[in-house]
């Protein structure tokens, strides 16, 4: 780029450089100093506050490749910027807010928390969680407290929130964080959080990033885009970065050794926003590993035929101490209840073993089960899809196949 | 049927994706993926939205449906697909914006909420999310901007208390639950709501000949600038190539003693 045309982008460009300026740097705000480089120019340094020793030195050369265009140095008016770094961030701590996923009947942090309390870990900034629930919320958060790298937990404790209403719960993270001022504020991946982590970014103005598979640094993420077929580095210039974290990317969090203090979370005036009502609800009951968090998981599609045959694939599950999923069309077709959906739509697992049954591995199937360690397919048909991601493919009649399987192994 | 002749309009949002039996590619500048010659449809999270509009009008729940879709020329045939399914009019707020990264769900909700405003609706139908950004935002978003209680990943809509309220069945993580949403709300549709209807000749050409309002985010004065922005879009990693086995014998001793597979407790 031409130095002419660099002088065309000077005034927006300062603006764009000064937004991602806090992205970058996070807690090192806090610093005495700051320096630019603009490409072909000496690395130009800075006091952040003219009256205090020059302190920890903020480099911002790596800002050029993340914006994959020049930097511009402010050297022709570098106090403008003092000003502007002292009035709108000179005192902000970098710092996390984690709103934890708990099992209501019983009473325990789910394993998806503590996937999502690694991912804030990574962000290397103070990390505090909150739990929000019903009856039974102290209990859980006598858990959180217990994890090392939490700092401090907040307990909302209301029956507005027993169900993850929306329109409740969002008040609770809302109040937390204007309390707390938080950097970032994380959120395990869900159809629970799908619920409620949108209301709550729409009500602090802030656009938000789901599914988070990796986190490059403060303001920079990795996500998949179409059914995971397109993975997306992407920098939010948001001051308030809100995440929802894919958990099968992320190791569980150690549940012991940690001792974080517990405070009660900031007050709602009215929890219960009194704009929707829960009536009732129908949980599956299985005694089988929960679907995202088992070690073997089992699926079925529209090979099965009829949802009876399900009991071939829960005979086995039950002996390999597996769950059981589905495919969309052994949902649509078979009734299967939805929360077994394994896909684009449905959940997103990753074991360590995967075995397809009657699944030909459309797109929107793949997407959901395509980072398992081993897949092991079971088909008729040797052309199936599902043969090209799968470590073993099996061409058999599945209706031999799996009750040999379950005798043998 | 409801005997009552206050008016109930529902605004439906619709999104032009590409469609989503196509394999997507990466574009040669790894900026995003290739959006140029591939077909593009309407969002099936959309077109079952669409229907369950349609539904309820049929039911006389409500008298108008005005259809939204926000994005480039081309979203005007979307416009025209719902129009063919039923809907009464189109808005279409133009942008050149990429649909699948630049234009985002908090610009997009907030547009929503000045059309809502503009039009007097009474329900928002949205699909739960678009097949591009995966996102699942715009709805839930939507709901807090305007003050309005939500429904998302709806599986199953009956209006009670004479139409002042809406039981919805949605999906969980764990089964389904169900709730009443007071009116006016917002909904997000799941793929258990419907089966869309394919439109037919006739209500393609009826179709052509219903209104369409032209719009800009400007005239809505919304700005719709990225708040994140893509750095590179790469294809997923490949897995290594896998092996066909003969028997389940050799699957098993496969299992056991390449895959190093013990069981797990």
């Amino acid at each position: 780029m031409g130095a002419a045309e660099r002088r065309t982008r000077n005034s927006h460009t300062h603006e764009y450089a000064w937004t991602h300026f806090l992205v970058f740097t996070g807690t090192h705000f806090l610093a005495n100093e700051y320096r630019v480089q603009a490409p072909g120019d000496e690395i130009a340094s800075y006091p952040v506050c003219p009256s205090q020793p020059v302190g920890r030195p903020v480099d911002l050369t790596h800002l050029n490749t993340m914006l994959r265009r020049p930097l511009l140095t402010v050297s022709a008016q570098p106090r403008r910027f003092v000003g502007v770094l002292m009035s709108r961030f000179g005192t902000r701590d970098a710092s996390t807010l984690v709103v934890a996923e708990h099992s209501e009947s019983k009473g325990t942090l789910s394993p998806s928390t503590l996937c999502t309390i690694t991912a804030a870990g990574q962000l290397q900034n103070p990390v505090t969680v909150l739990v929000a629930g019903g009856k039974g919320v102290n209990a859980v958060a006598q858990q959180a407290a217990q994890v090392p790298g939490v700092s401090k937990v907040l307990v909302a404790e209301h029956a507005a929130y027993e169900k993850g209403i929306a329109e409740n719960l969002s008040q609770a993270v809302v109040a937390t964080h204007k309390a707390g001022d938080y950097s970032h504020i994380l959120a395990p991946s869900s159809m629970r959080s799908k619920n409620y982590v949108p209301r709550v970014a729409a009500l602090l103005d802030s656009q938000p990033i789901t599914d988070v598979i990796a986190i490059k640094d403060q303001a920079t993420f990795v996500r998949p885009m179409y059914a995971g077929n397109a993975i997306a580095t992407v920098t939010t210039s948001e001051p308030l970065k809100i995440l929802t974290v894919r958990t099968t990317a992320f190791e569980k969090a150690p549940s012991t050794g940690g001792s974080a203090a517990t405070e009660v979370a900031p007050a709602v005036a009215k929890p219960e926003a009194g704009l929707s009502a829960f009536l009732s609800e129908s949980v599956s009951q299985s005694a089988r590993p929960e679907l995202s968090s088992a070690r073997v998981v089992i699926s079925g599609g529209r090979g099965l035929k009829t949802k009876e045959h399900f009991q071939m694939l829960e005979a086995l599950a039950d002996k390999l101490k597996g769950a059981v999923g589905a495919s969309r069309a052994a949902v649509d077709e078979f009734h299967m209840p939805n929360e077994l959906q394994v896909g684009q739509t449905g959940k997103v697992v990753a074991p360590d073993l995967y075995l397809a049954v009657g699944i030909s591995g459309a797109i929107q199937h793949l997407s959901g089960m395509k980072d398992s360690k081993v897949i092991v397919a079971i088909n008729k048909d040797k052309e199936a899809p599902i043969f090209q991601v799968a470590d073993y493919g099996l061409v058999a009649d599945l209706f031999q196949a799996v009750p040999e399987l379950t005798d043998k192994v | 049927h409801s005997t009552t002749t206050s008016t109930m309009r529902i605004l439906v949002g619709v999104k032009r994706v590409i469609d989503y039996a196509v394999k997507v590619r990466v574009a040669a500048d790894k900026k995003g993926v290739e959006l140029n010659n591939v077909k593009h449809s309407m969002n099936p999270f959309c077109e079952i939205a669409v229907e369950e509009a349609v539904r309820l009008k049929e039911k006389k729940f409500a008298t108008e449906i005005v259809a939204v879709s926000v994005g480039t020329k081309q979203a005007q045939e979307t416009l025209r697909t719902a129009l063919a399914m039923g809907v009464d009019r189109g808005i279409h707020v133009e942008t050149a914006l990429r649909a699948d990264q630049e234009l985002q769900p908090l610009a997009v909700a907030k547009m929503l909420a000045k059309l809502v405003d503009k039009e007097k609706a009474g329900l928002v139908i949205l699909g739960k999310q678009s097949i591009d950004g995966d996102n699942a935002q715009t709805a839930p978003m939507l709901a807090a901007l305007l003050g309005w209680p939500q429904a998302t990943f709806a599986a199953g809509v009956e209006p009670v208390d004479e139409n002042k309220a809406l039981k919805v069945e949605r999906e969980t993580d764990t089964g389904s639950e169900v709730l009443k949403v007071n009116l006016p709300a917002v909904l997000s549709t799941d793929l258990r709501l419907n089966t869309p209807r394919y439109a037919t000749i006739p209500n393609i050409m009826k179709a052509k000949k219903k209104p369409m309002e032209l719009l800009s985010p400007e005239k809505l004065g919304v700005d719709v600038t990225p708040k994140t922005s893509v750095i590179s879009v790469a294809e997923p990693g490949k897995r290594k190539a896998g092996i066909m086995v003969e028997s389940v014998d050799e699957l098993l001793d496969k299992l056991k003693n390449e895959a190093k597979y013990r069981g797990y407790d």
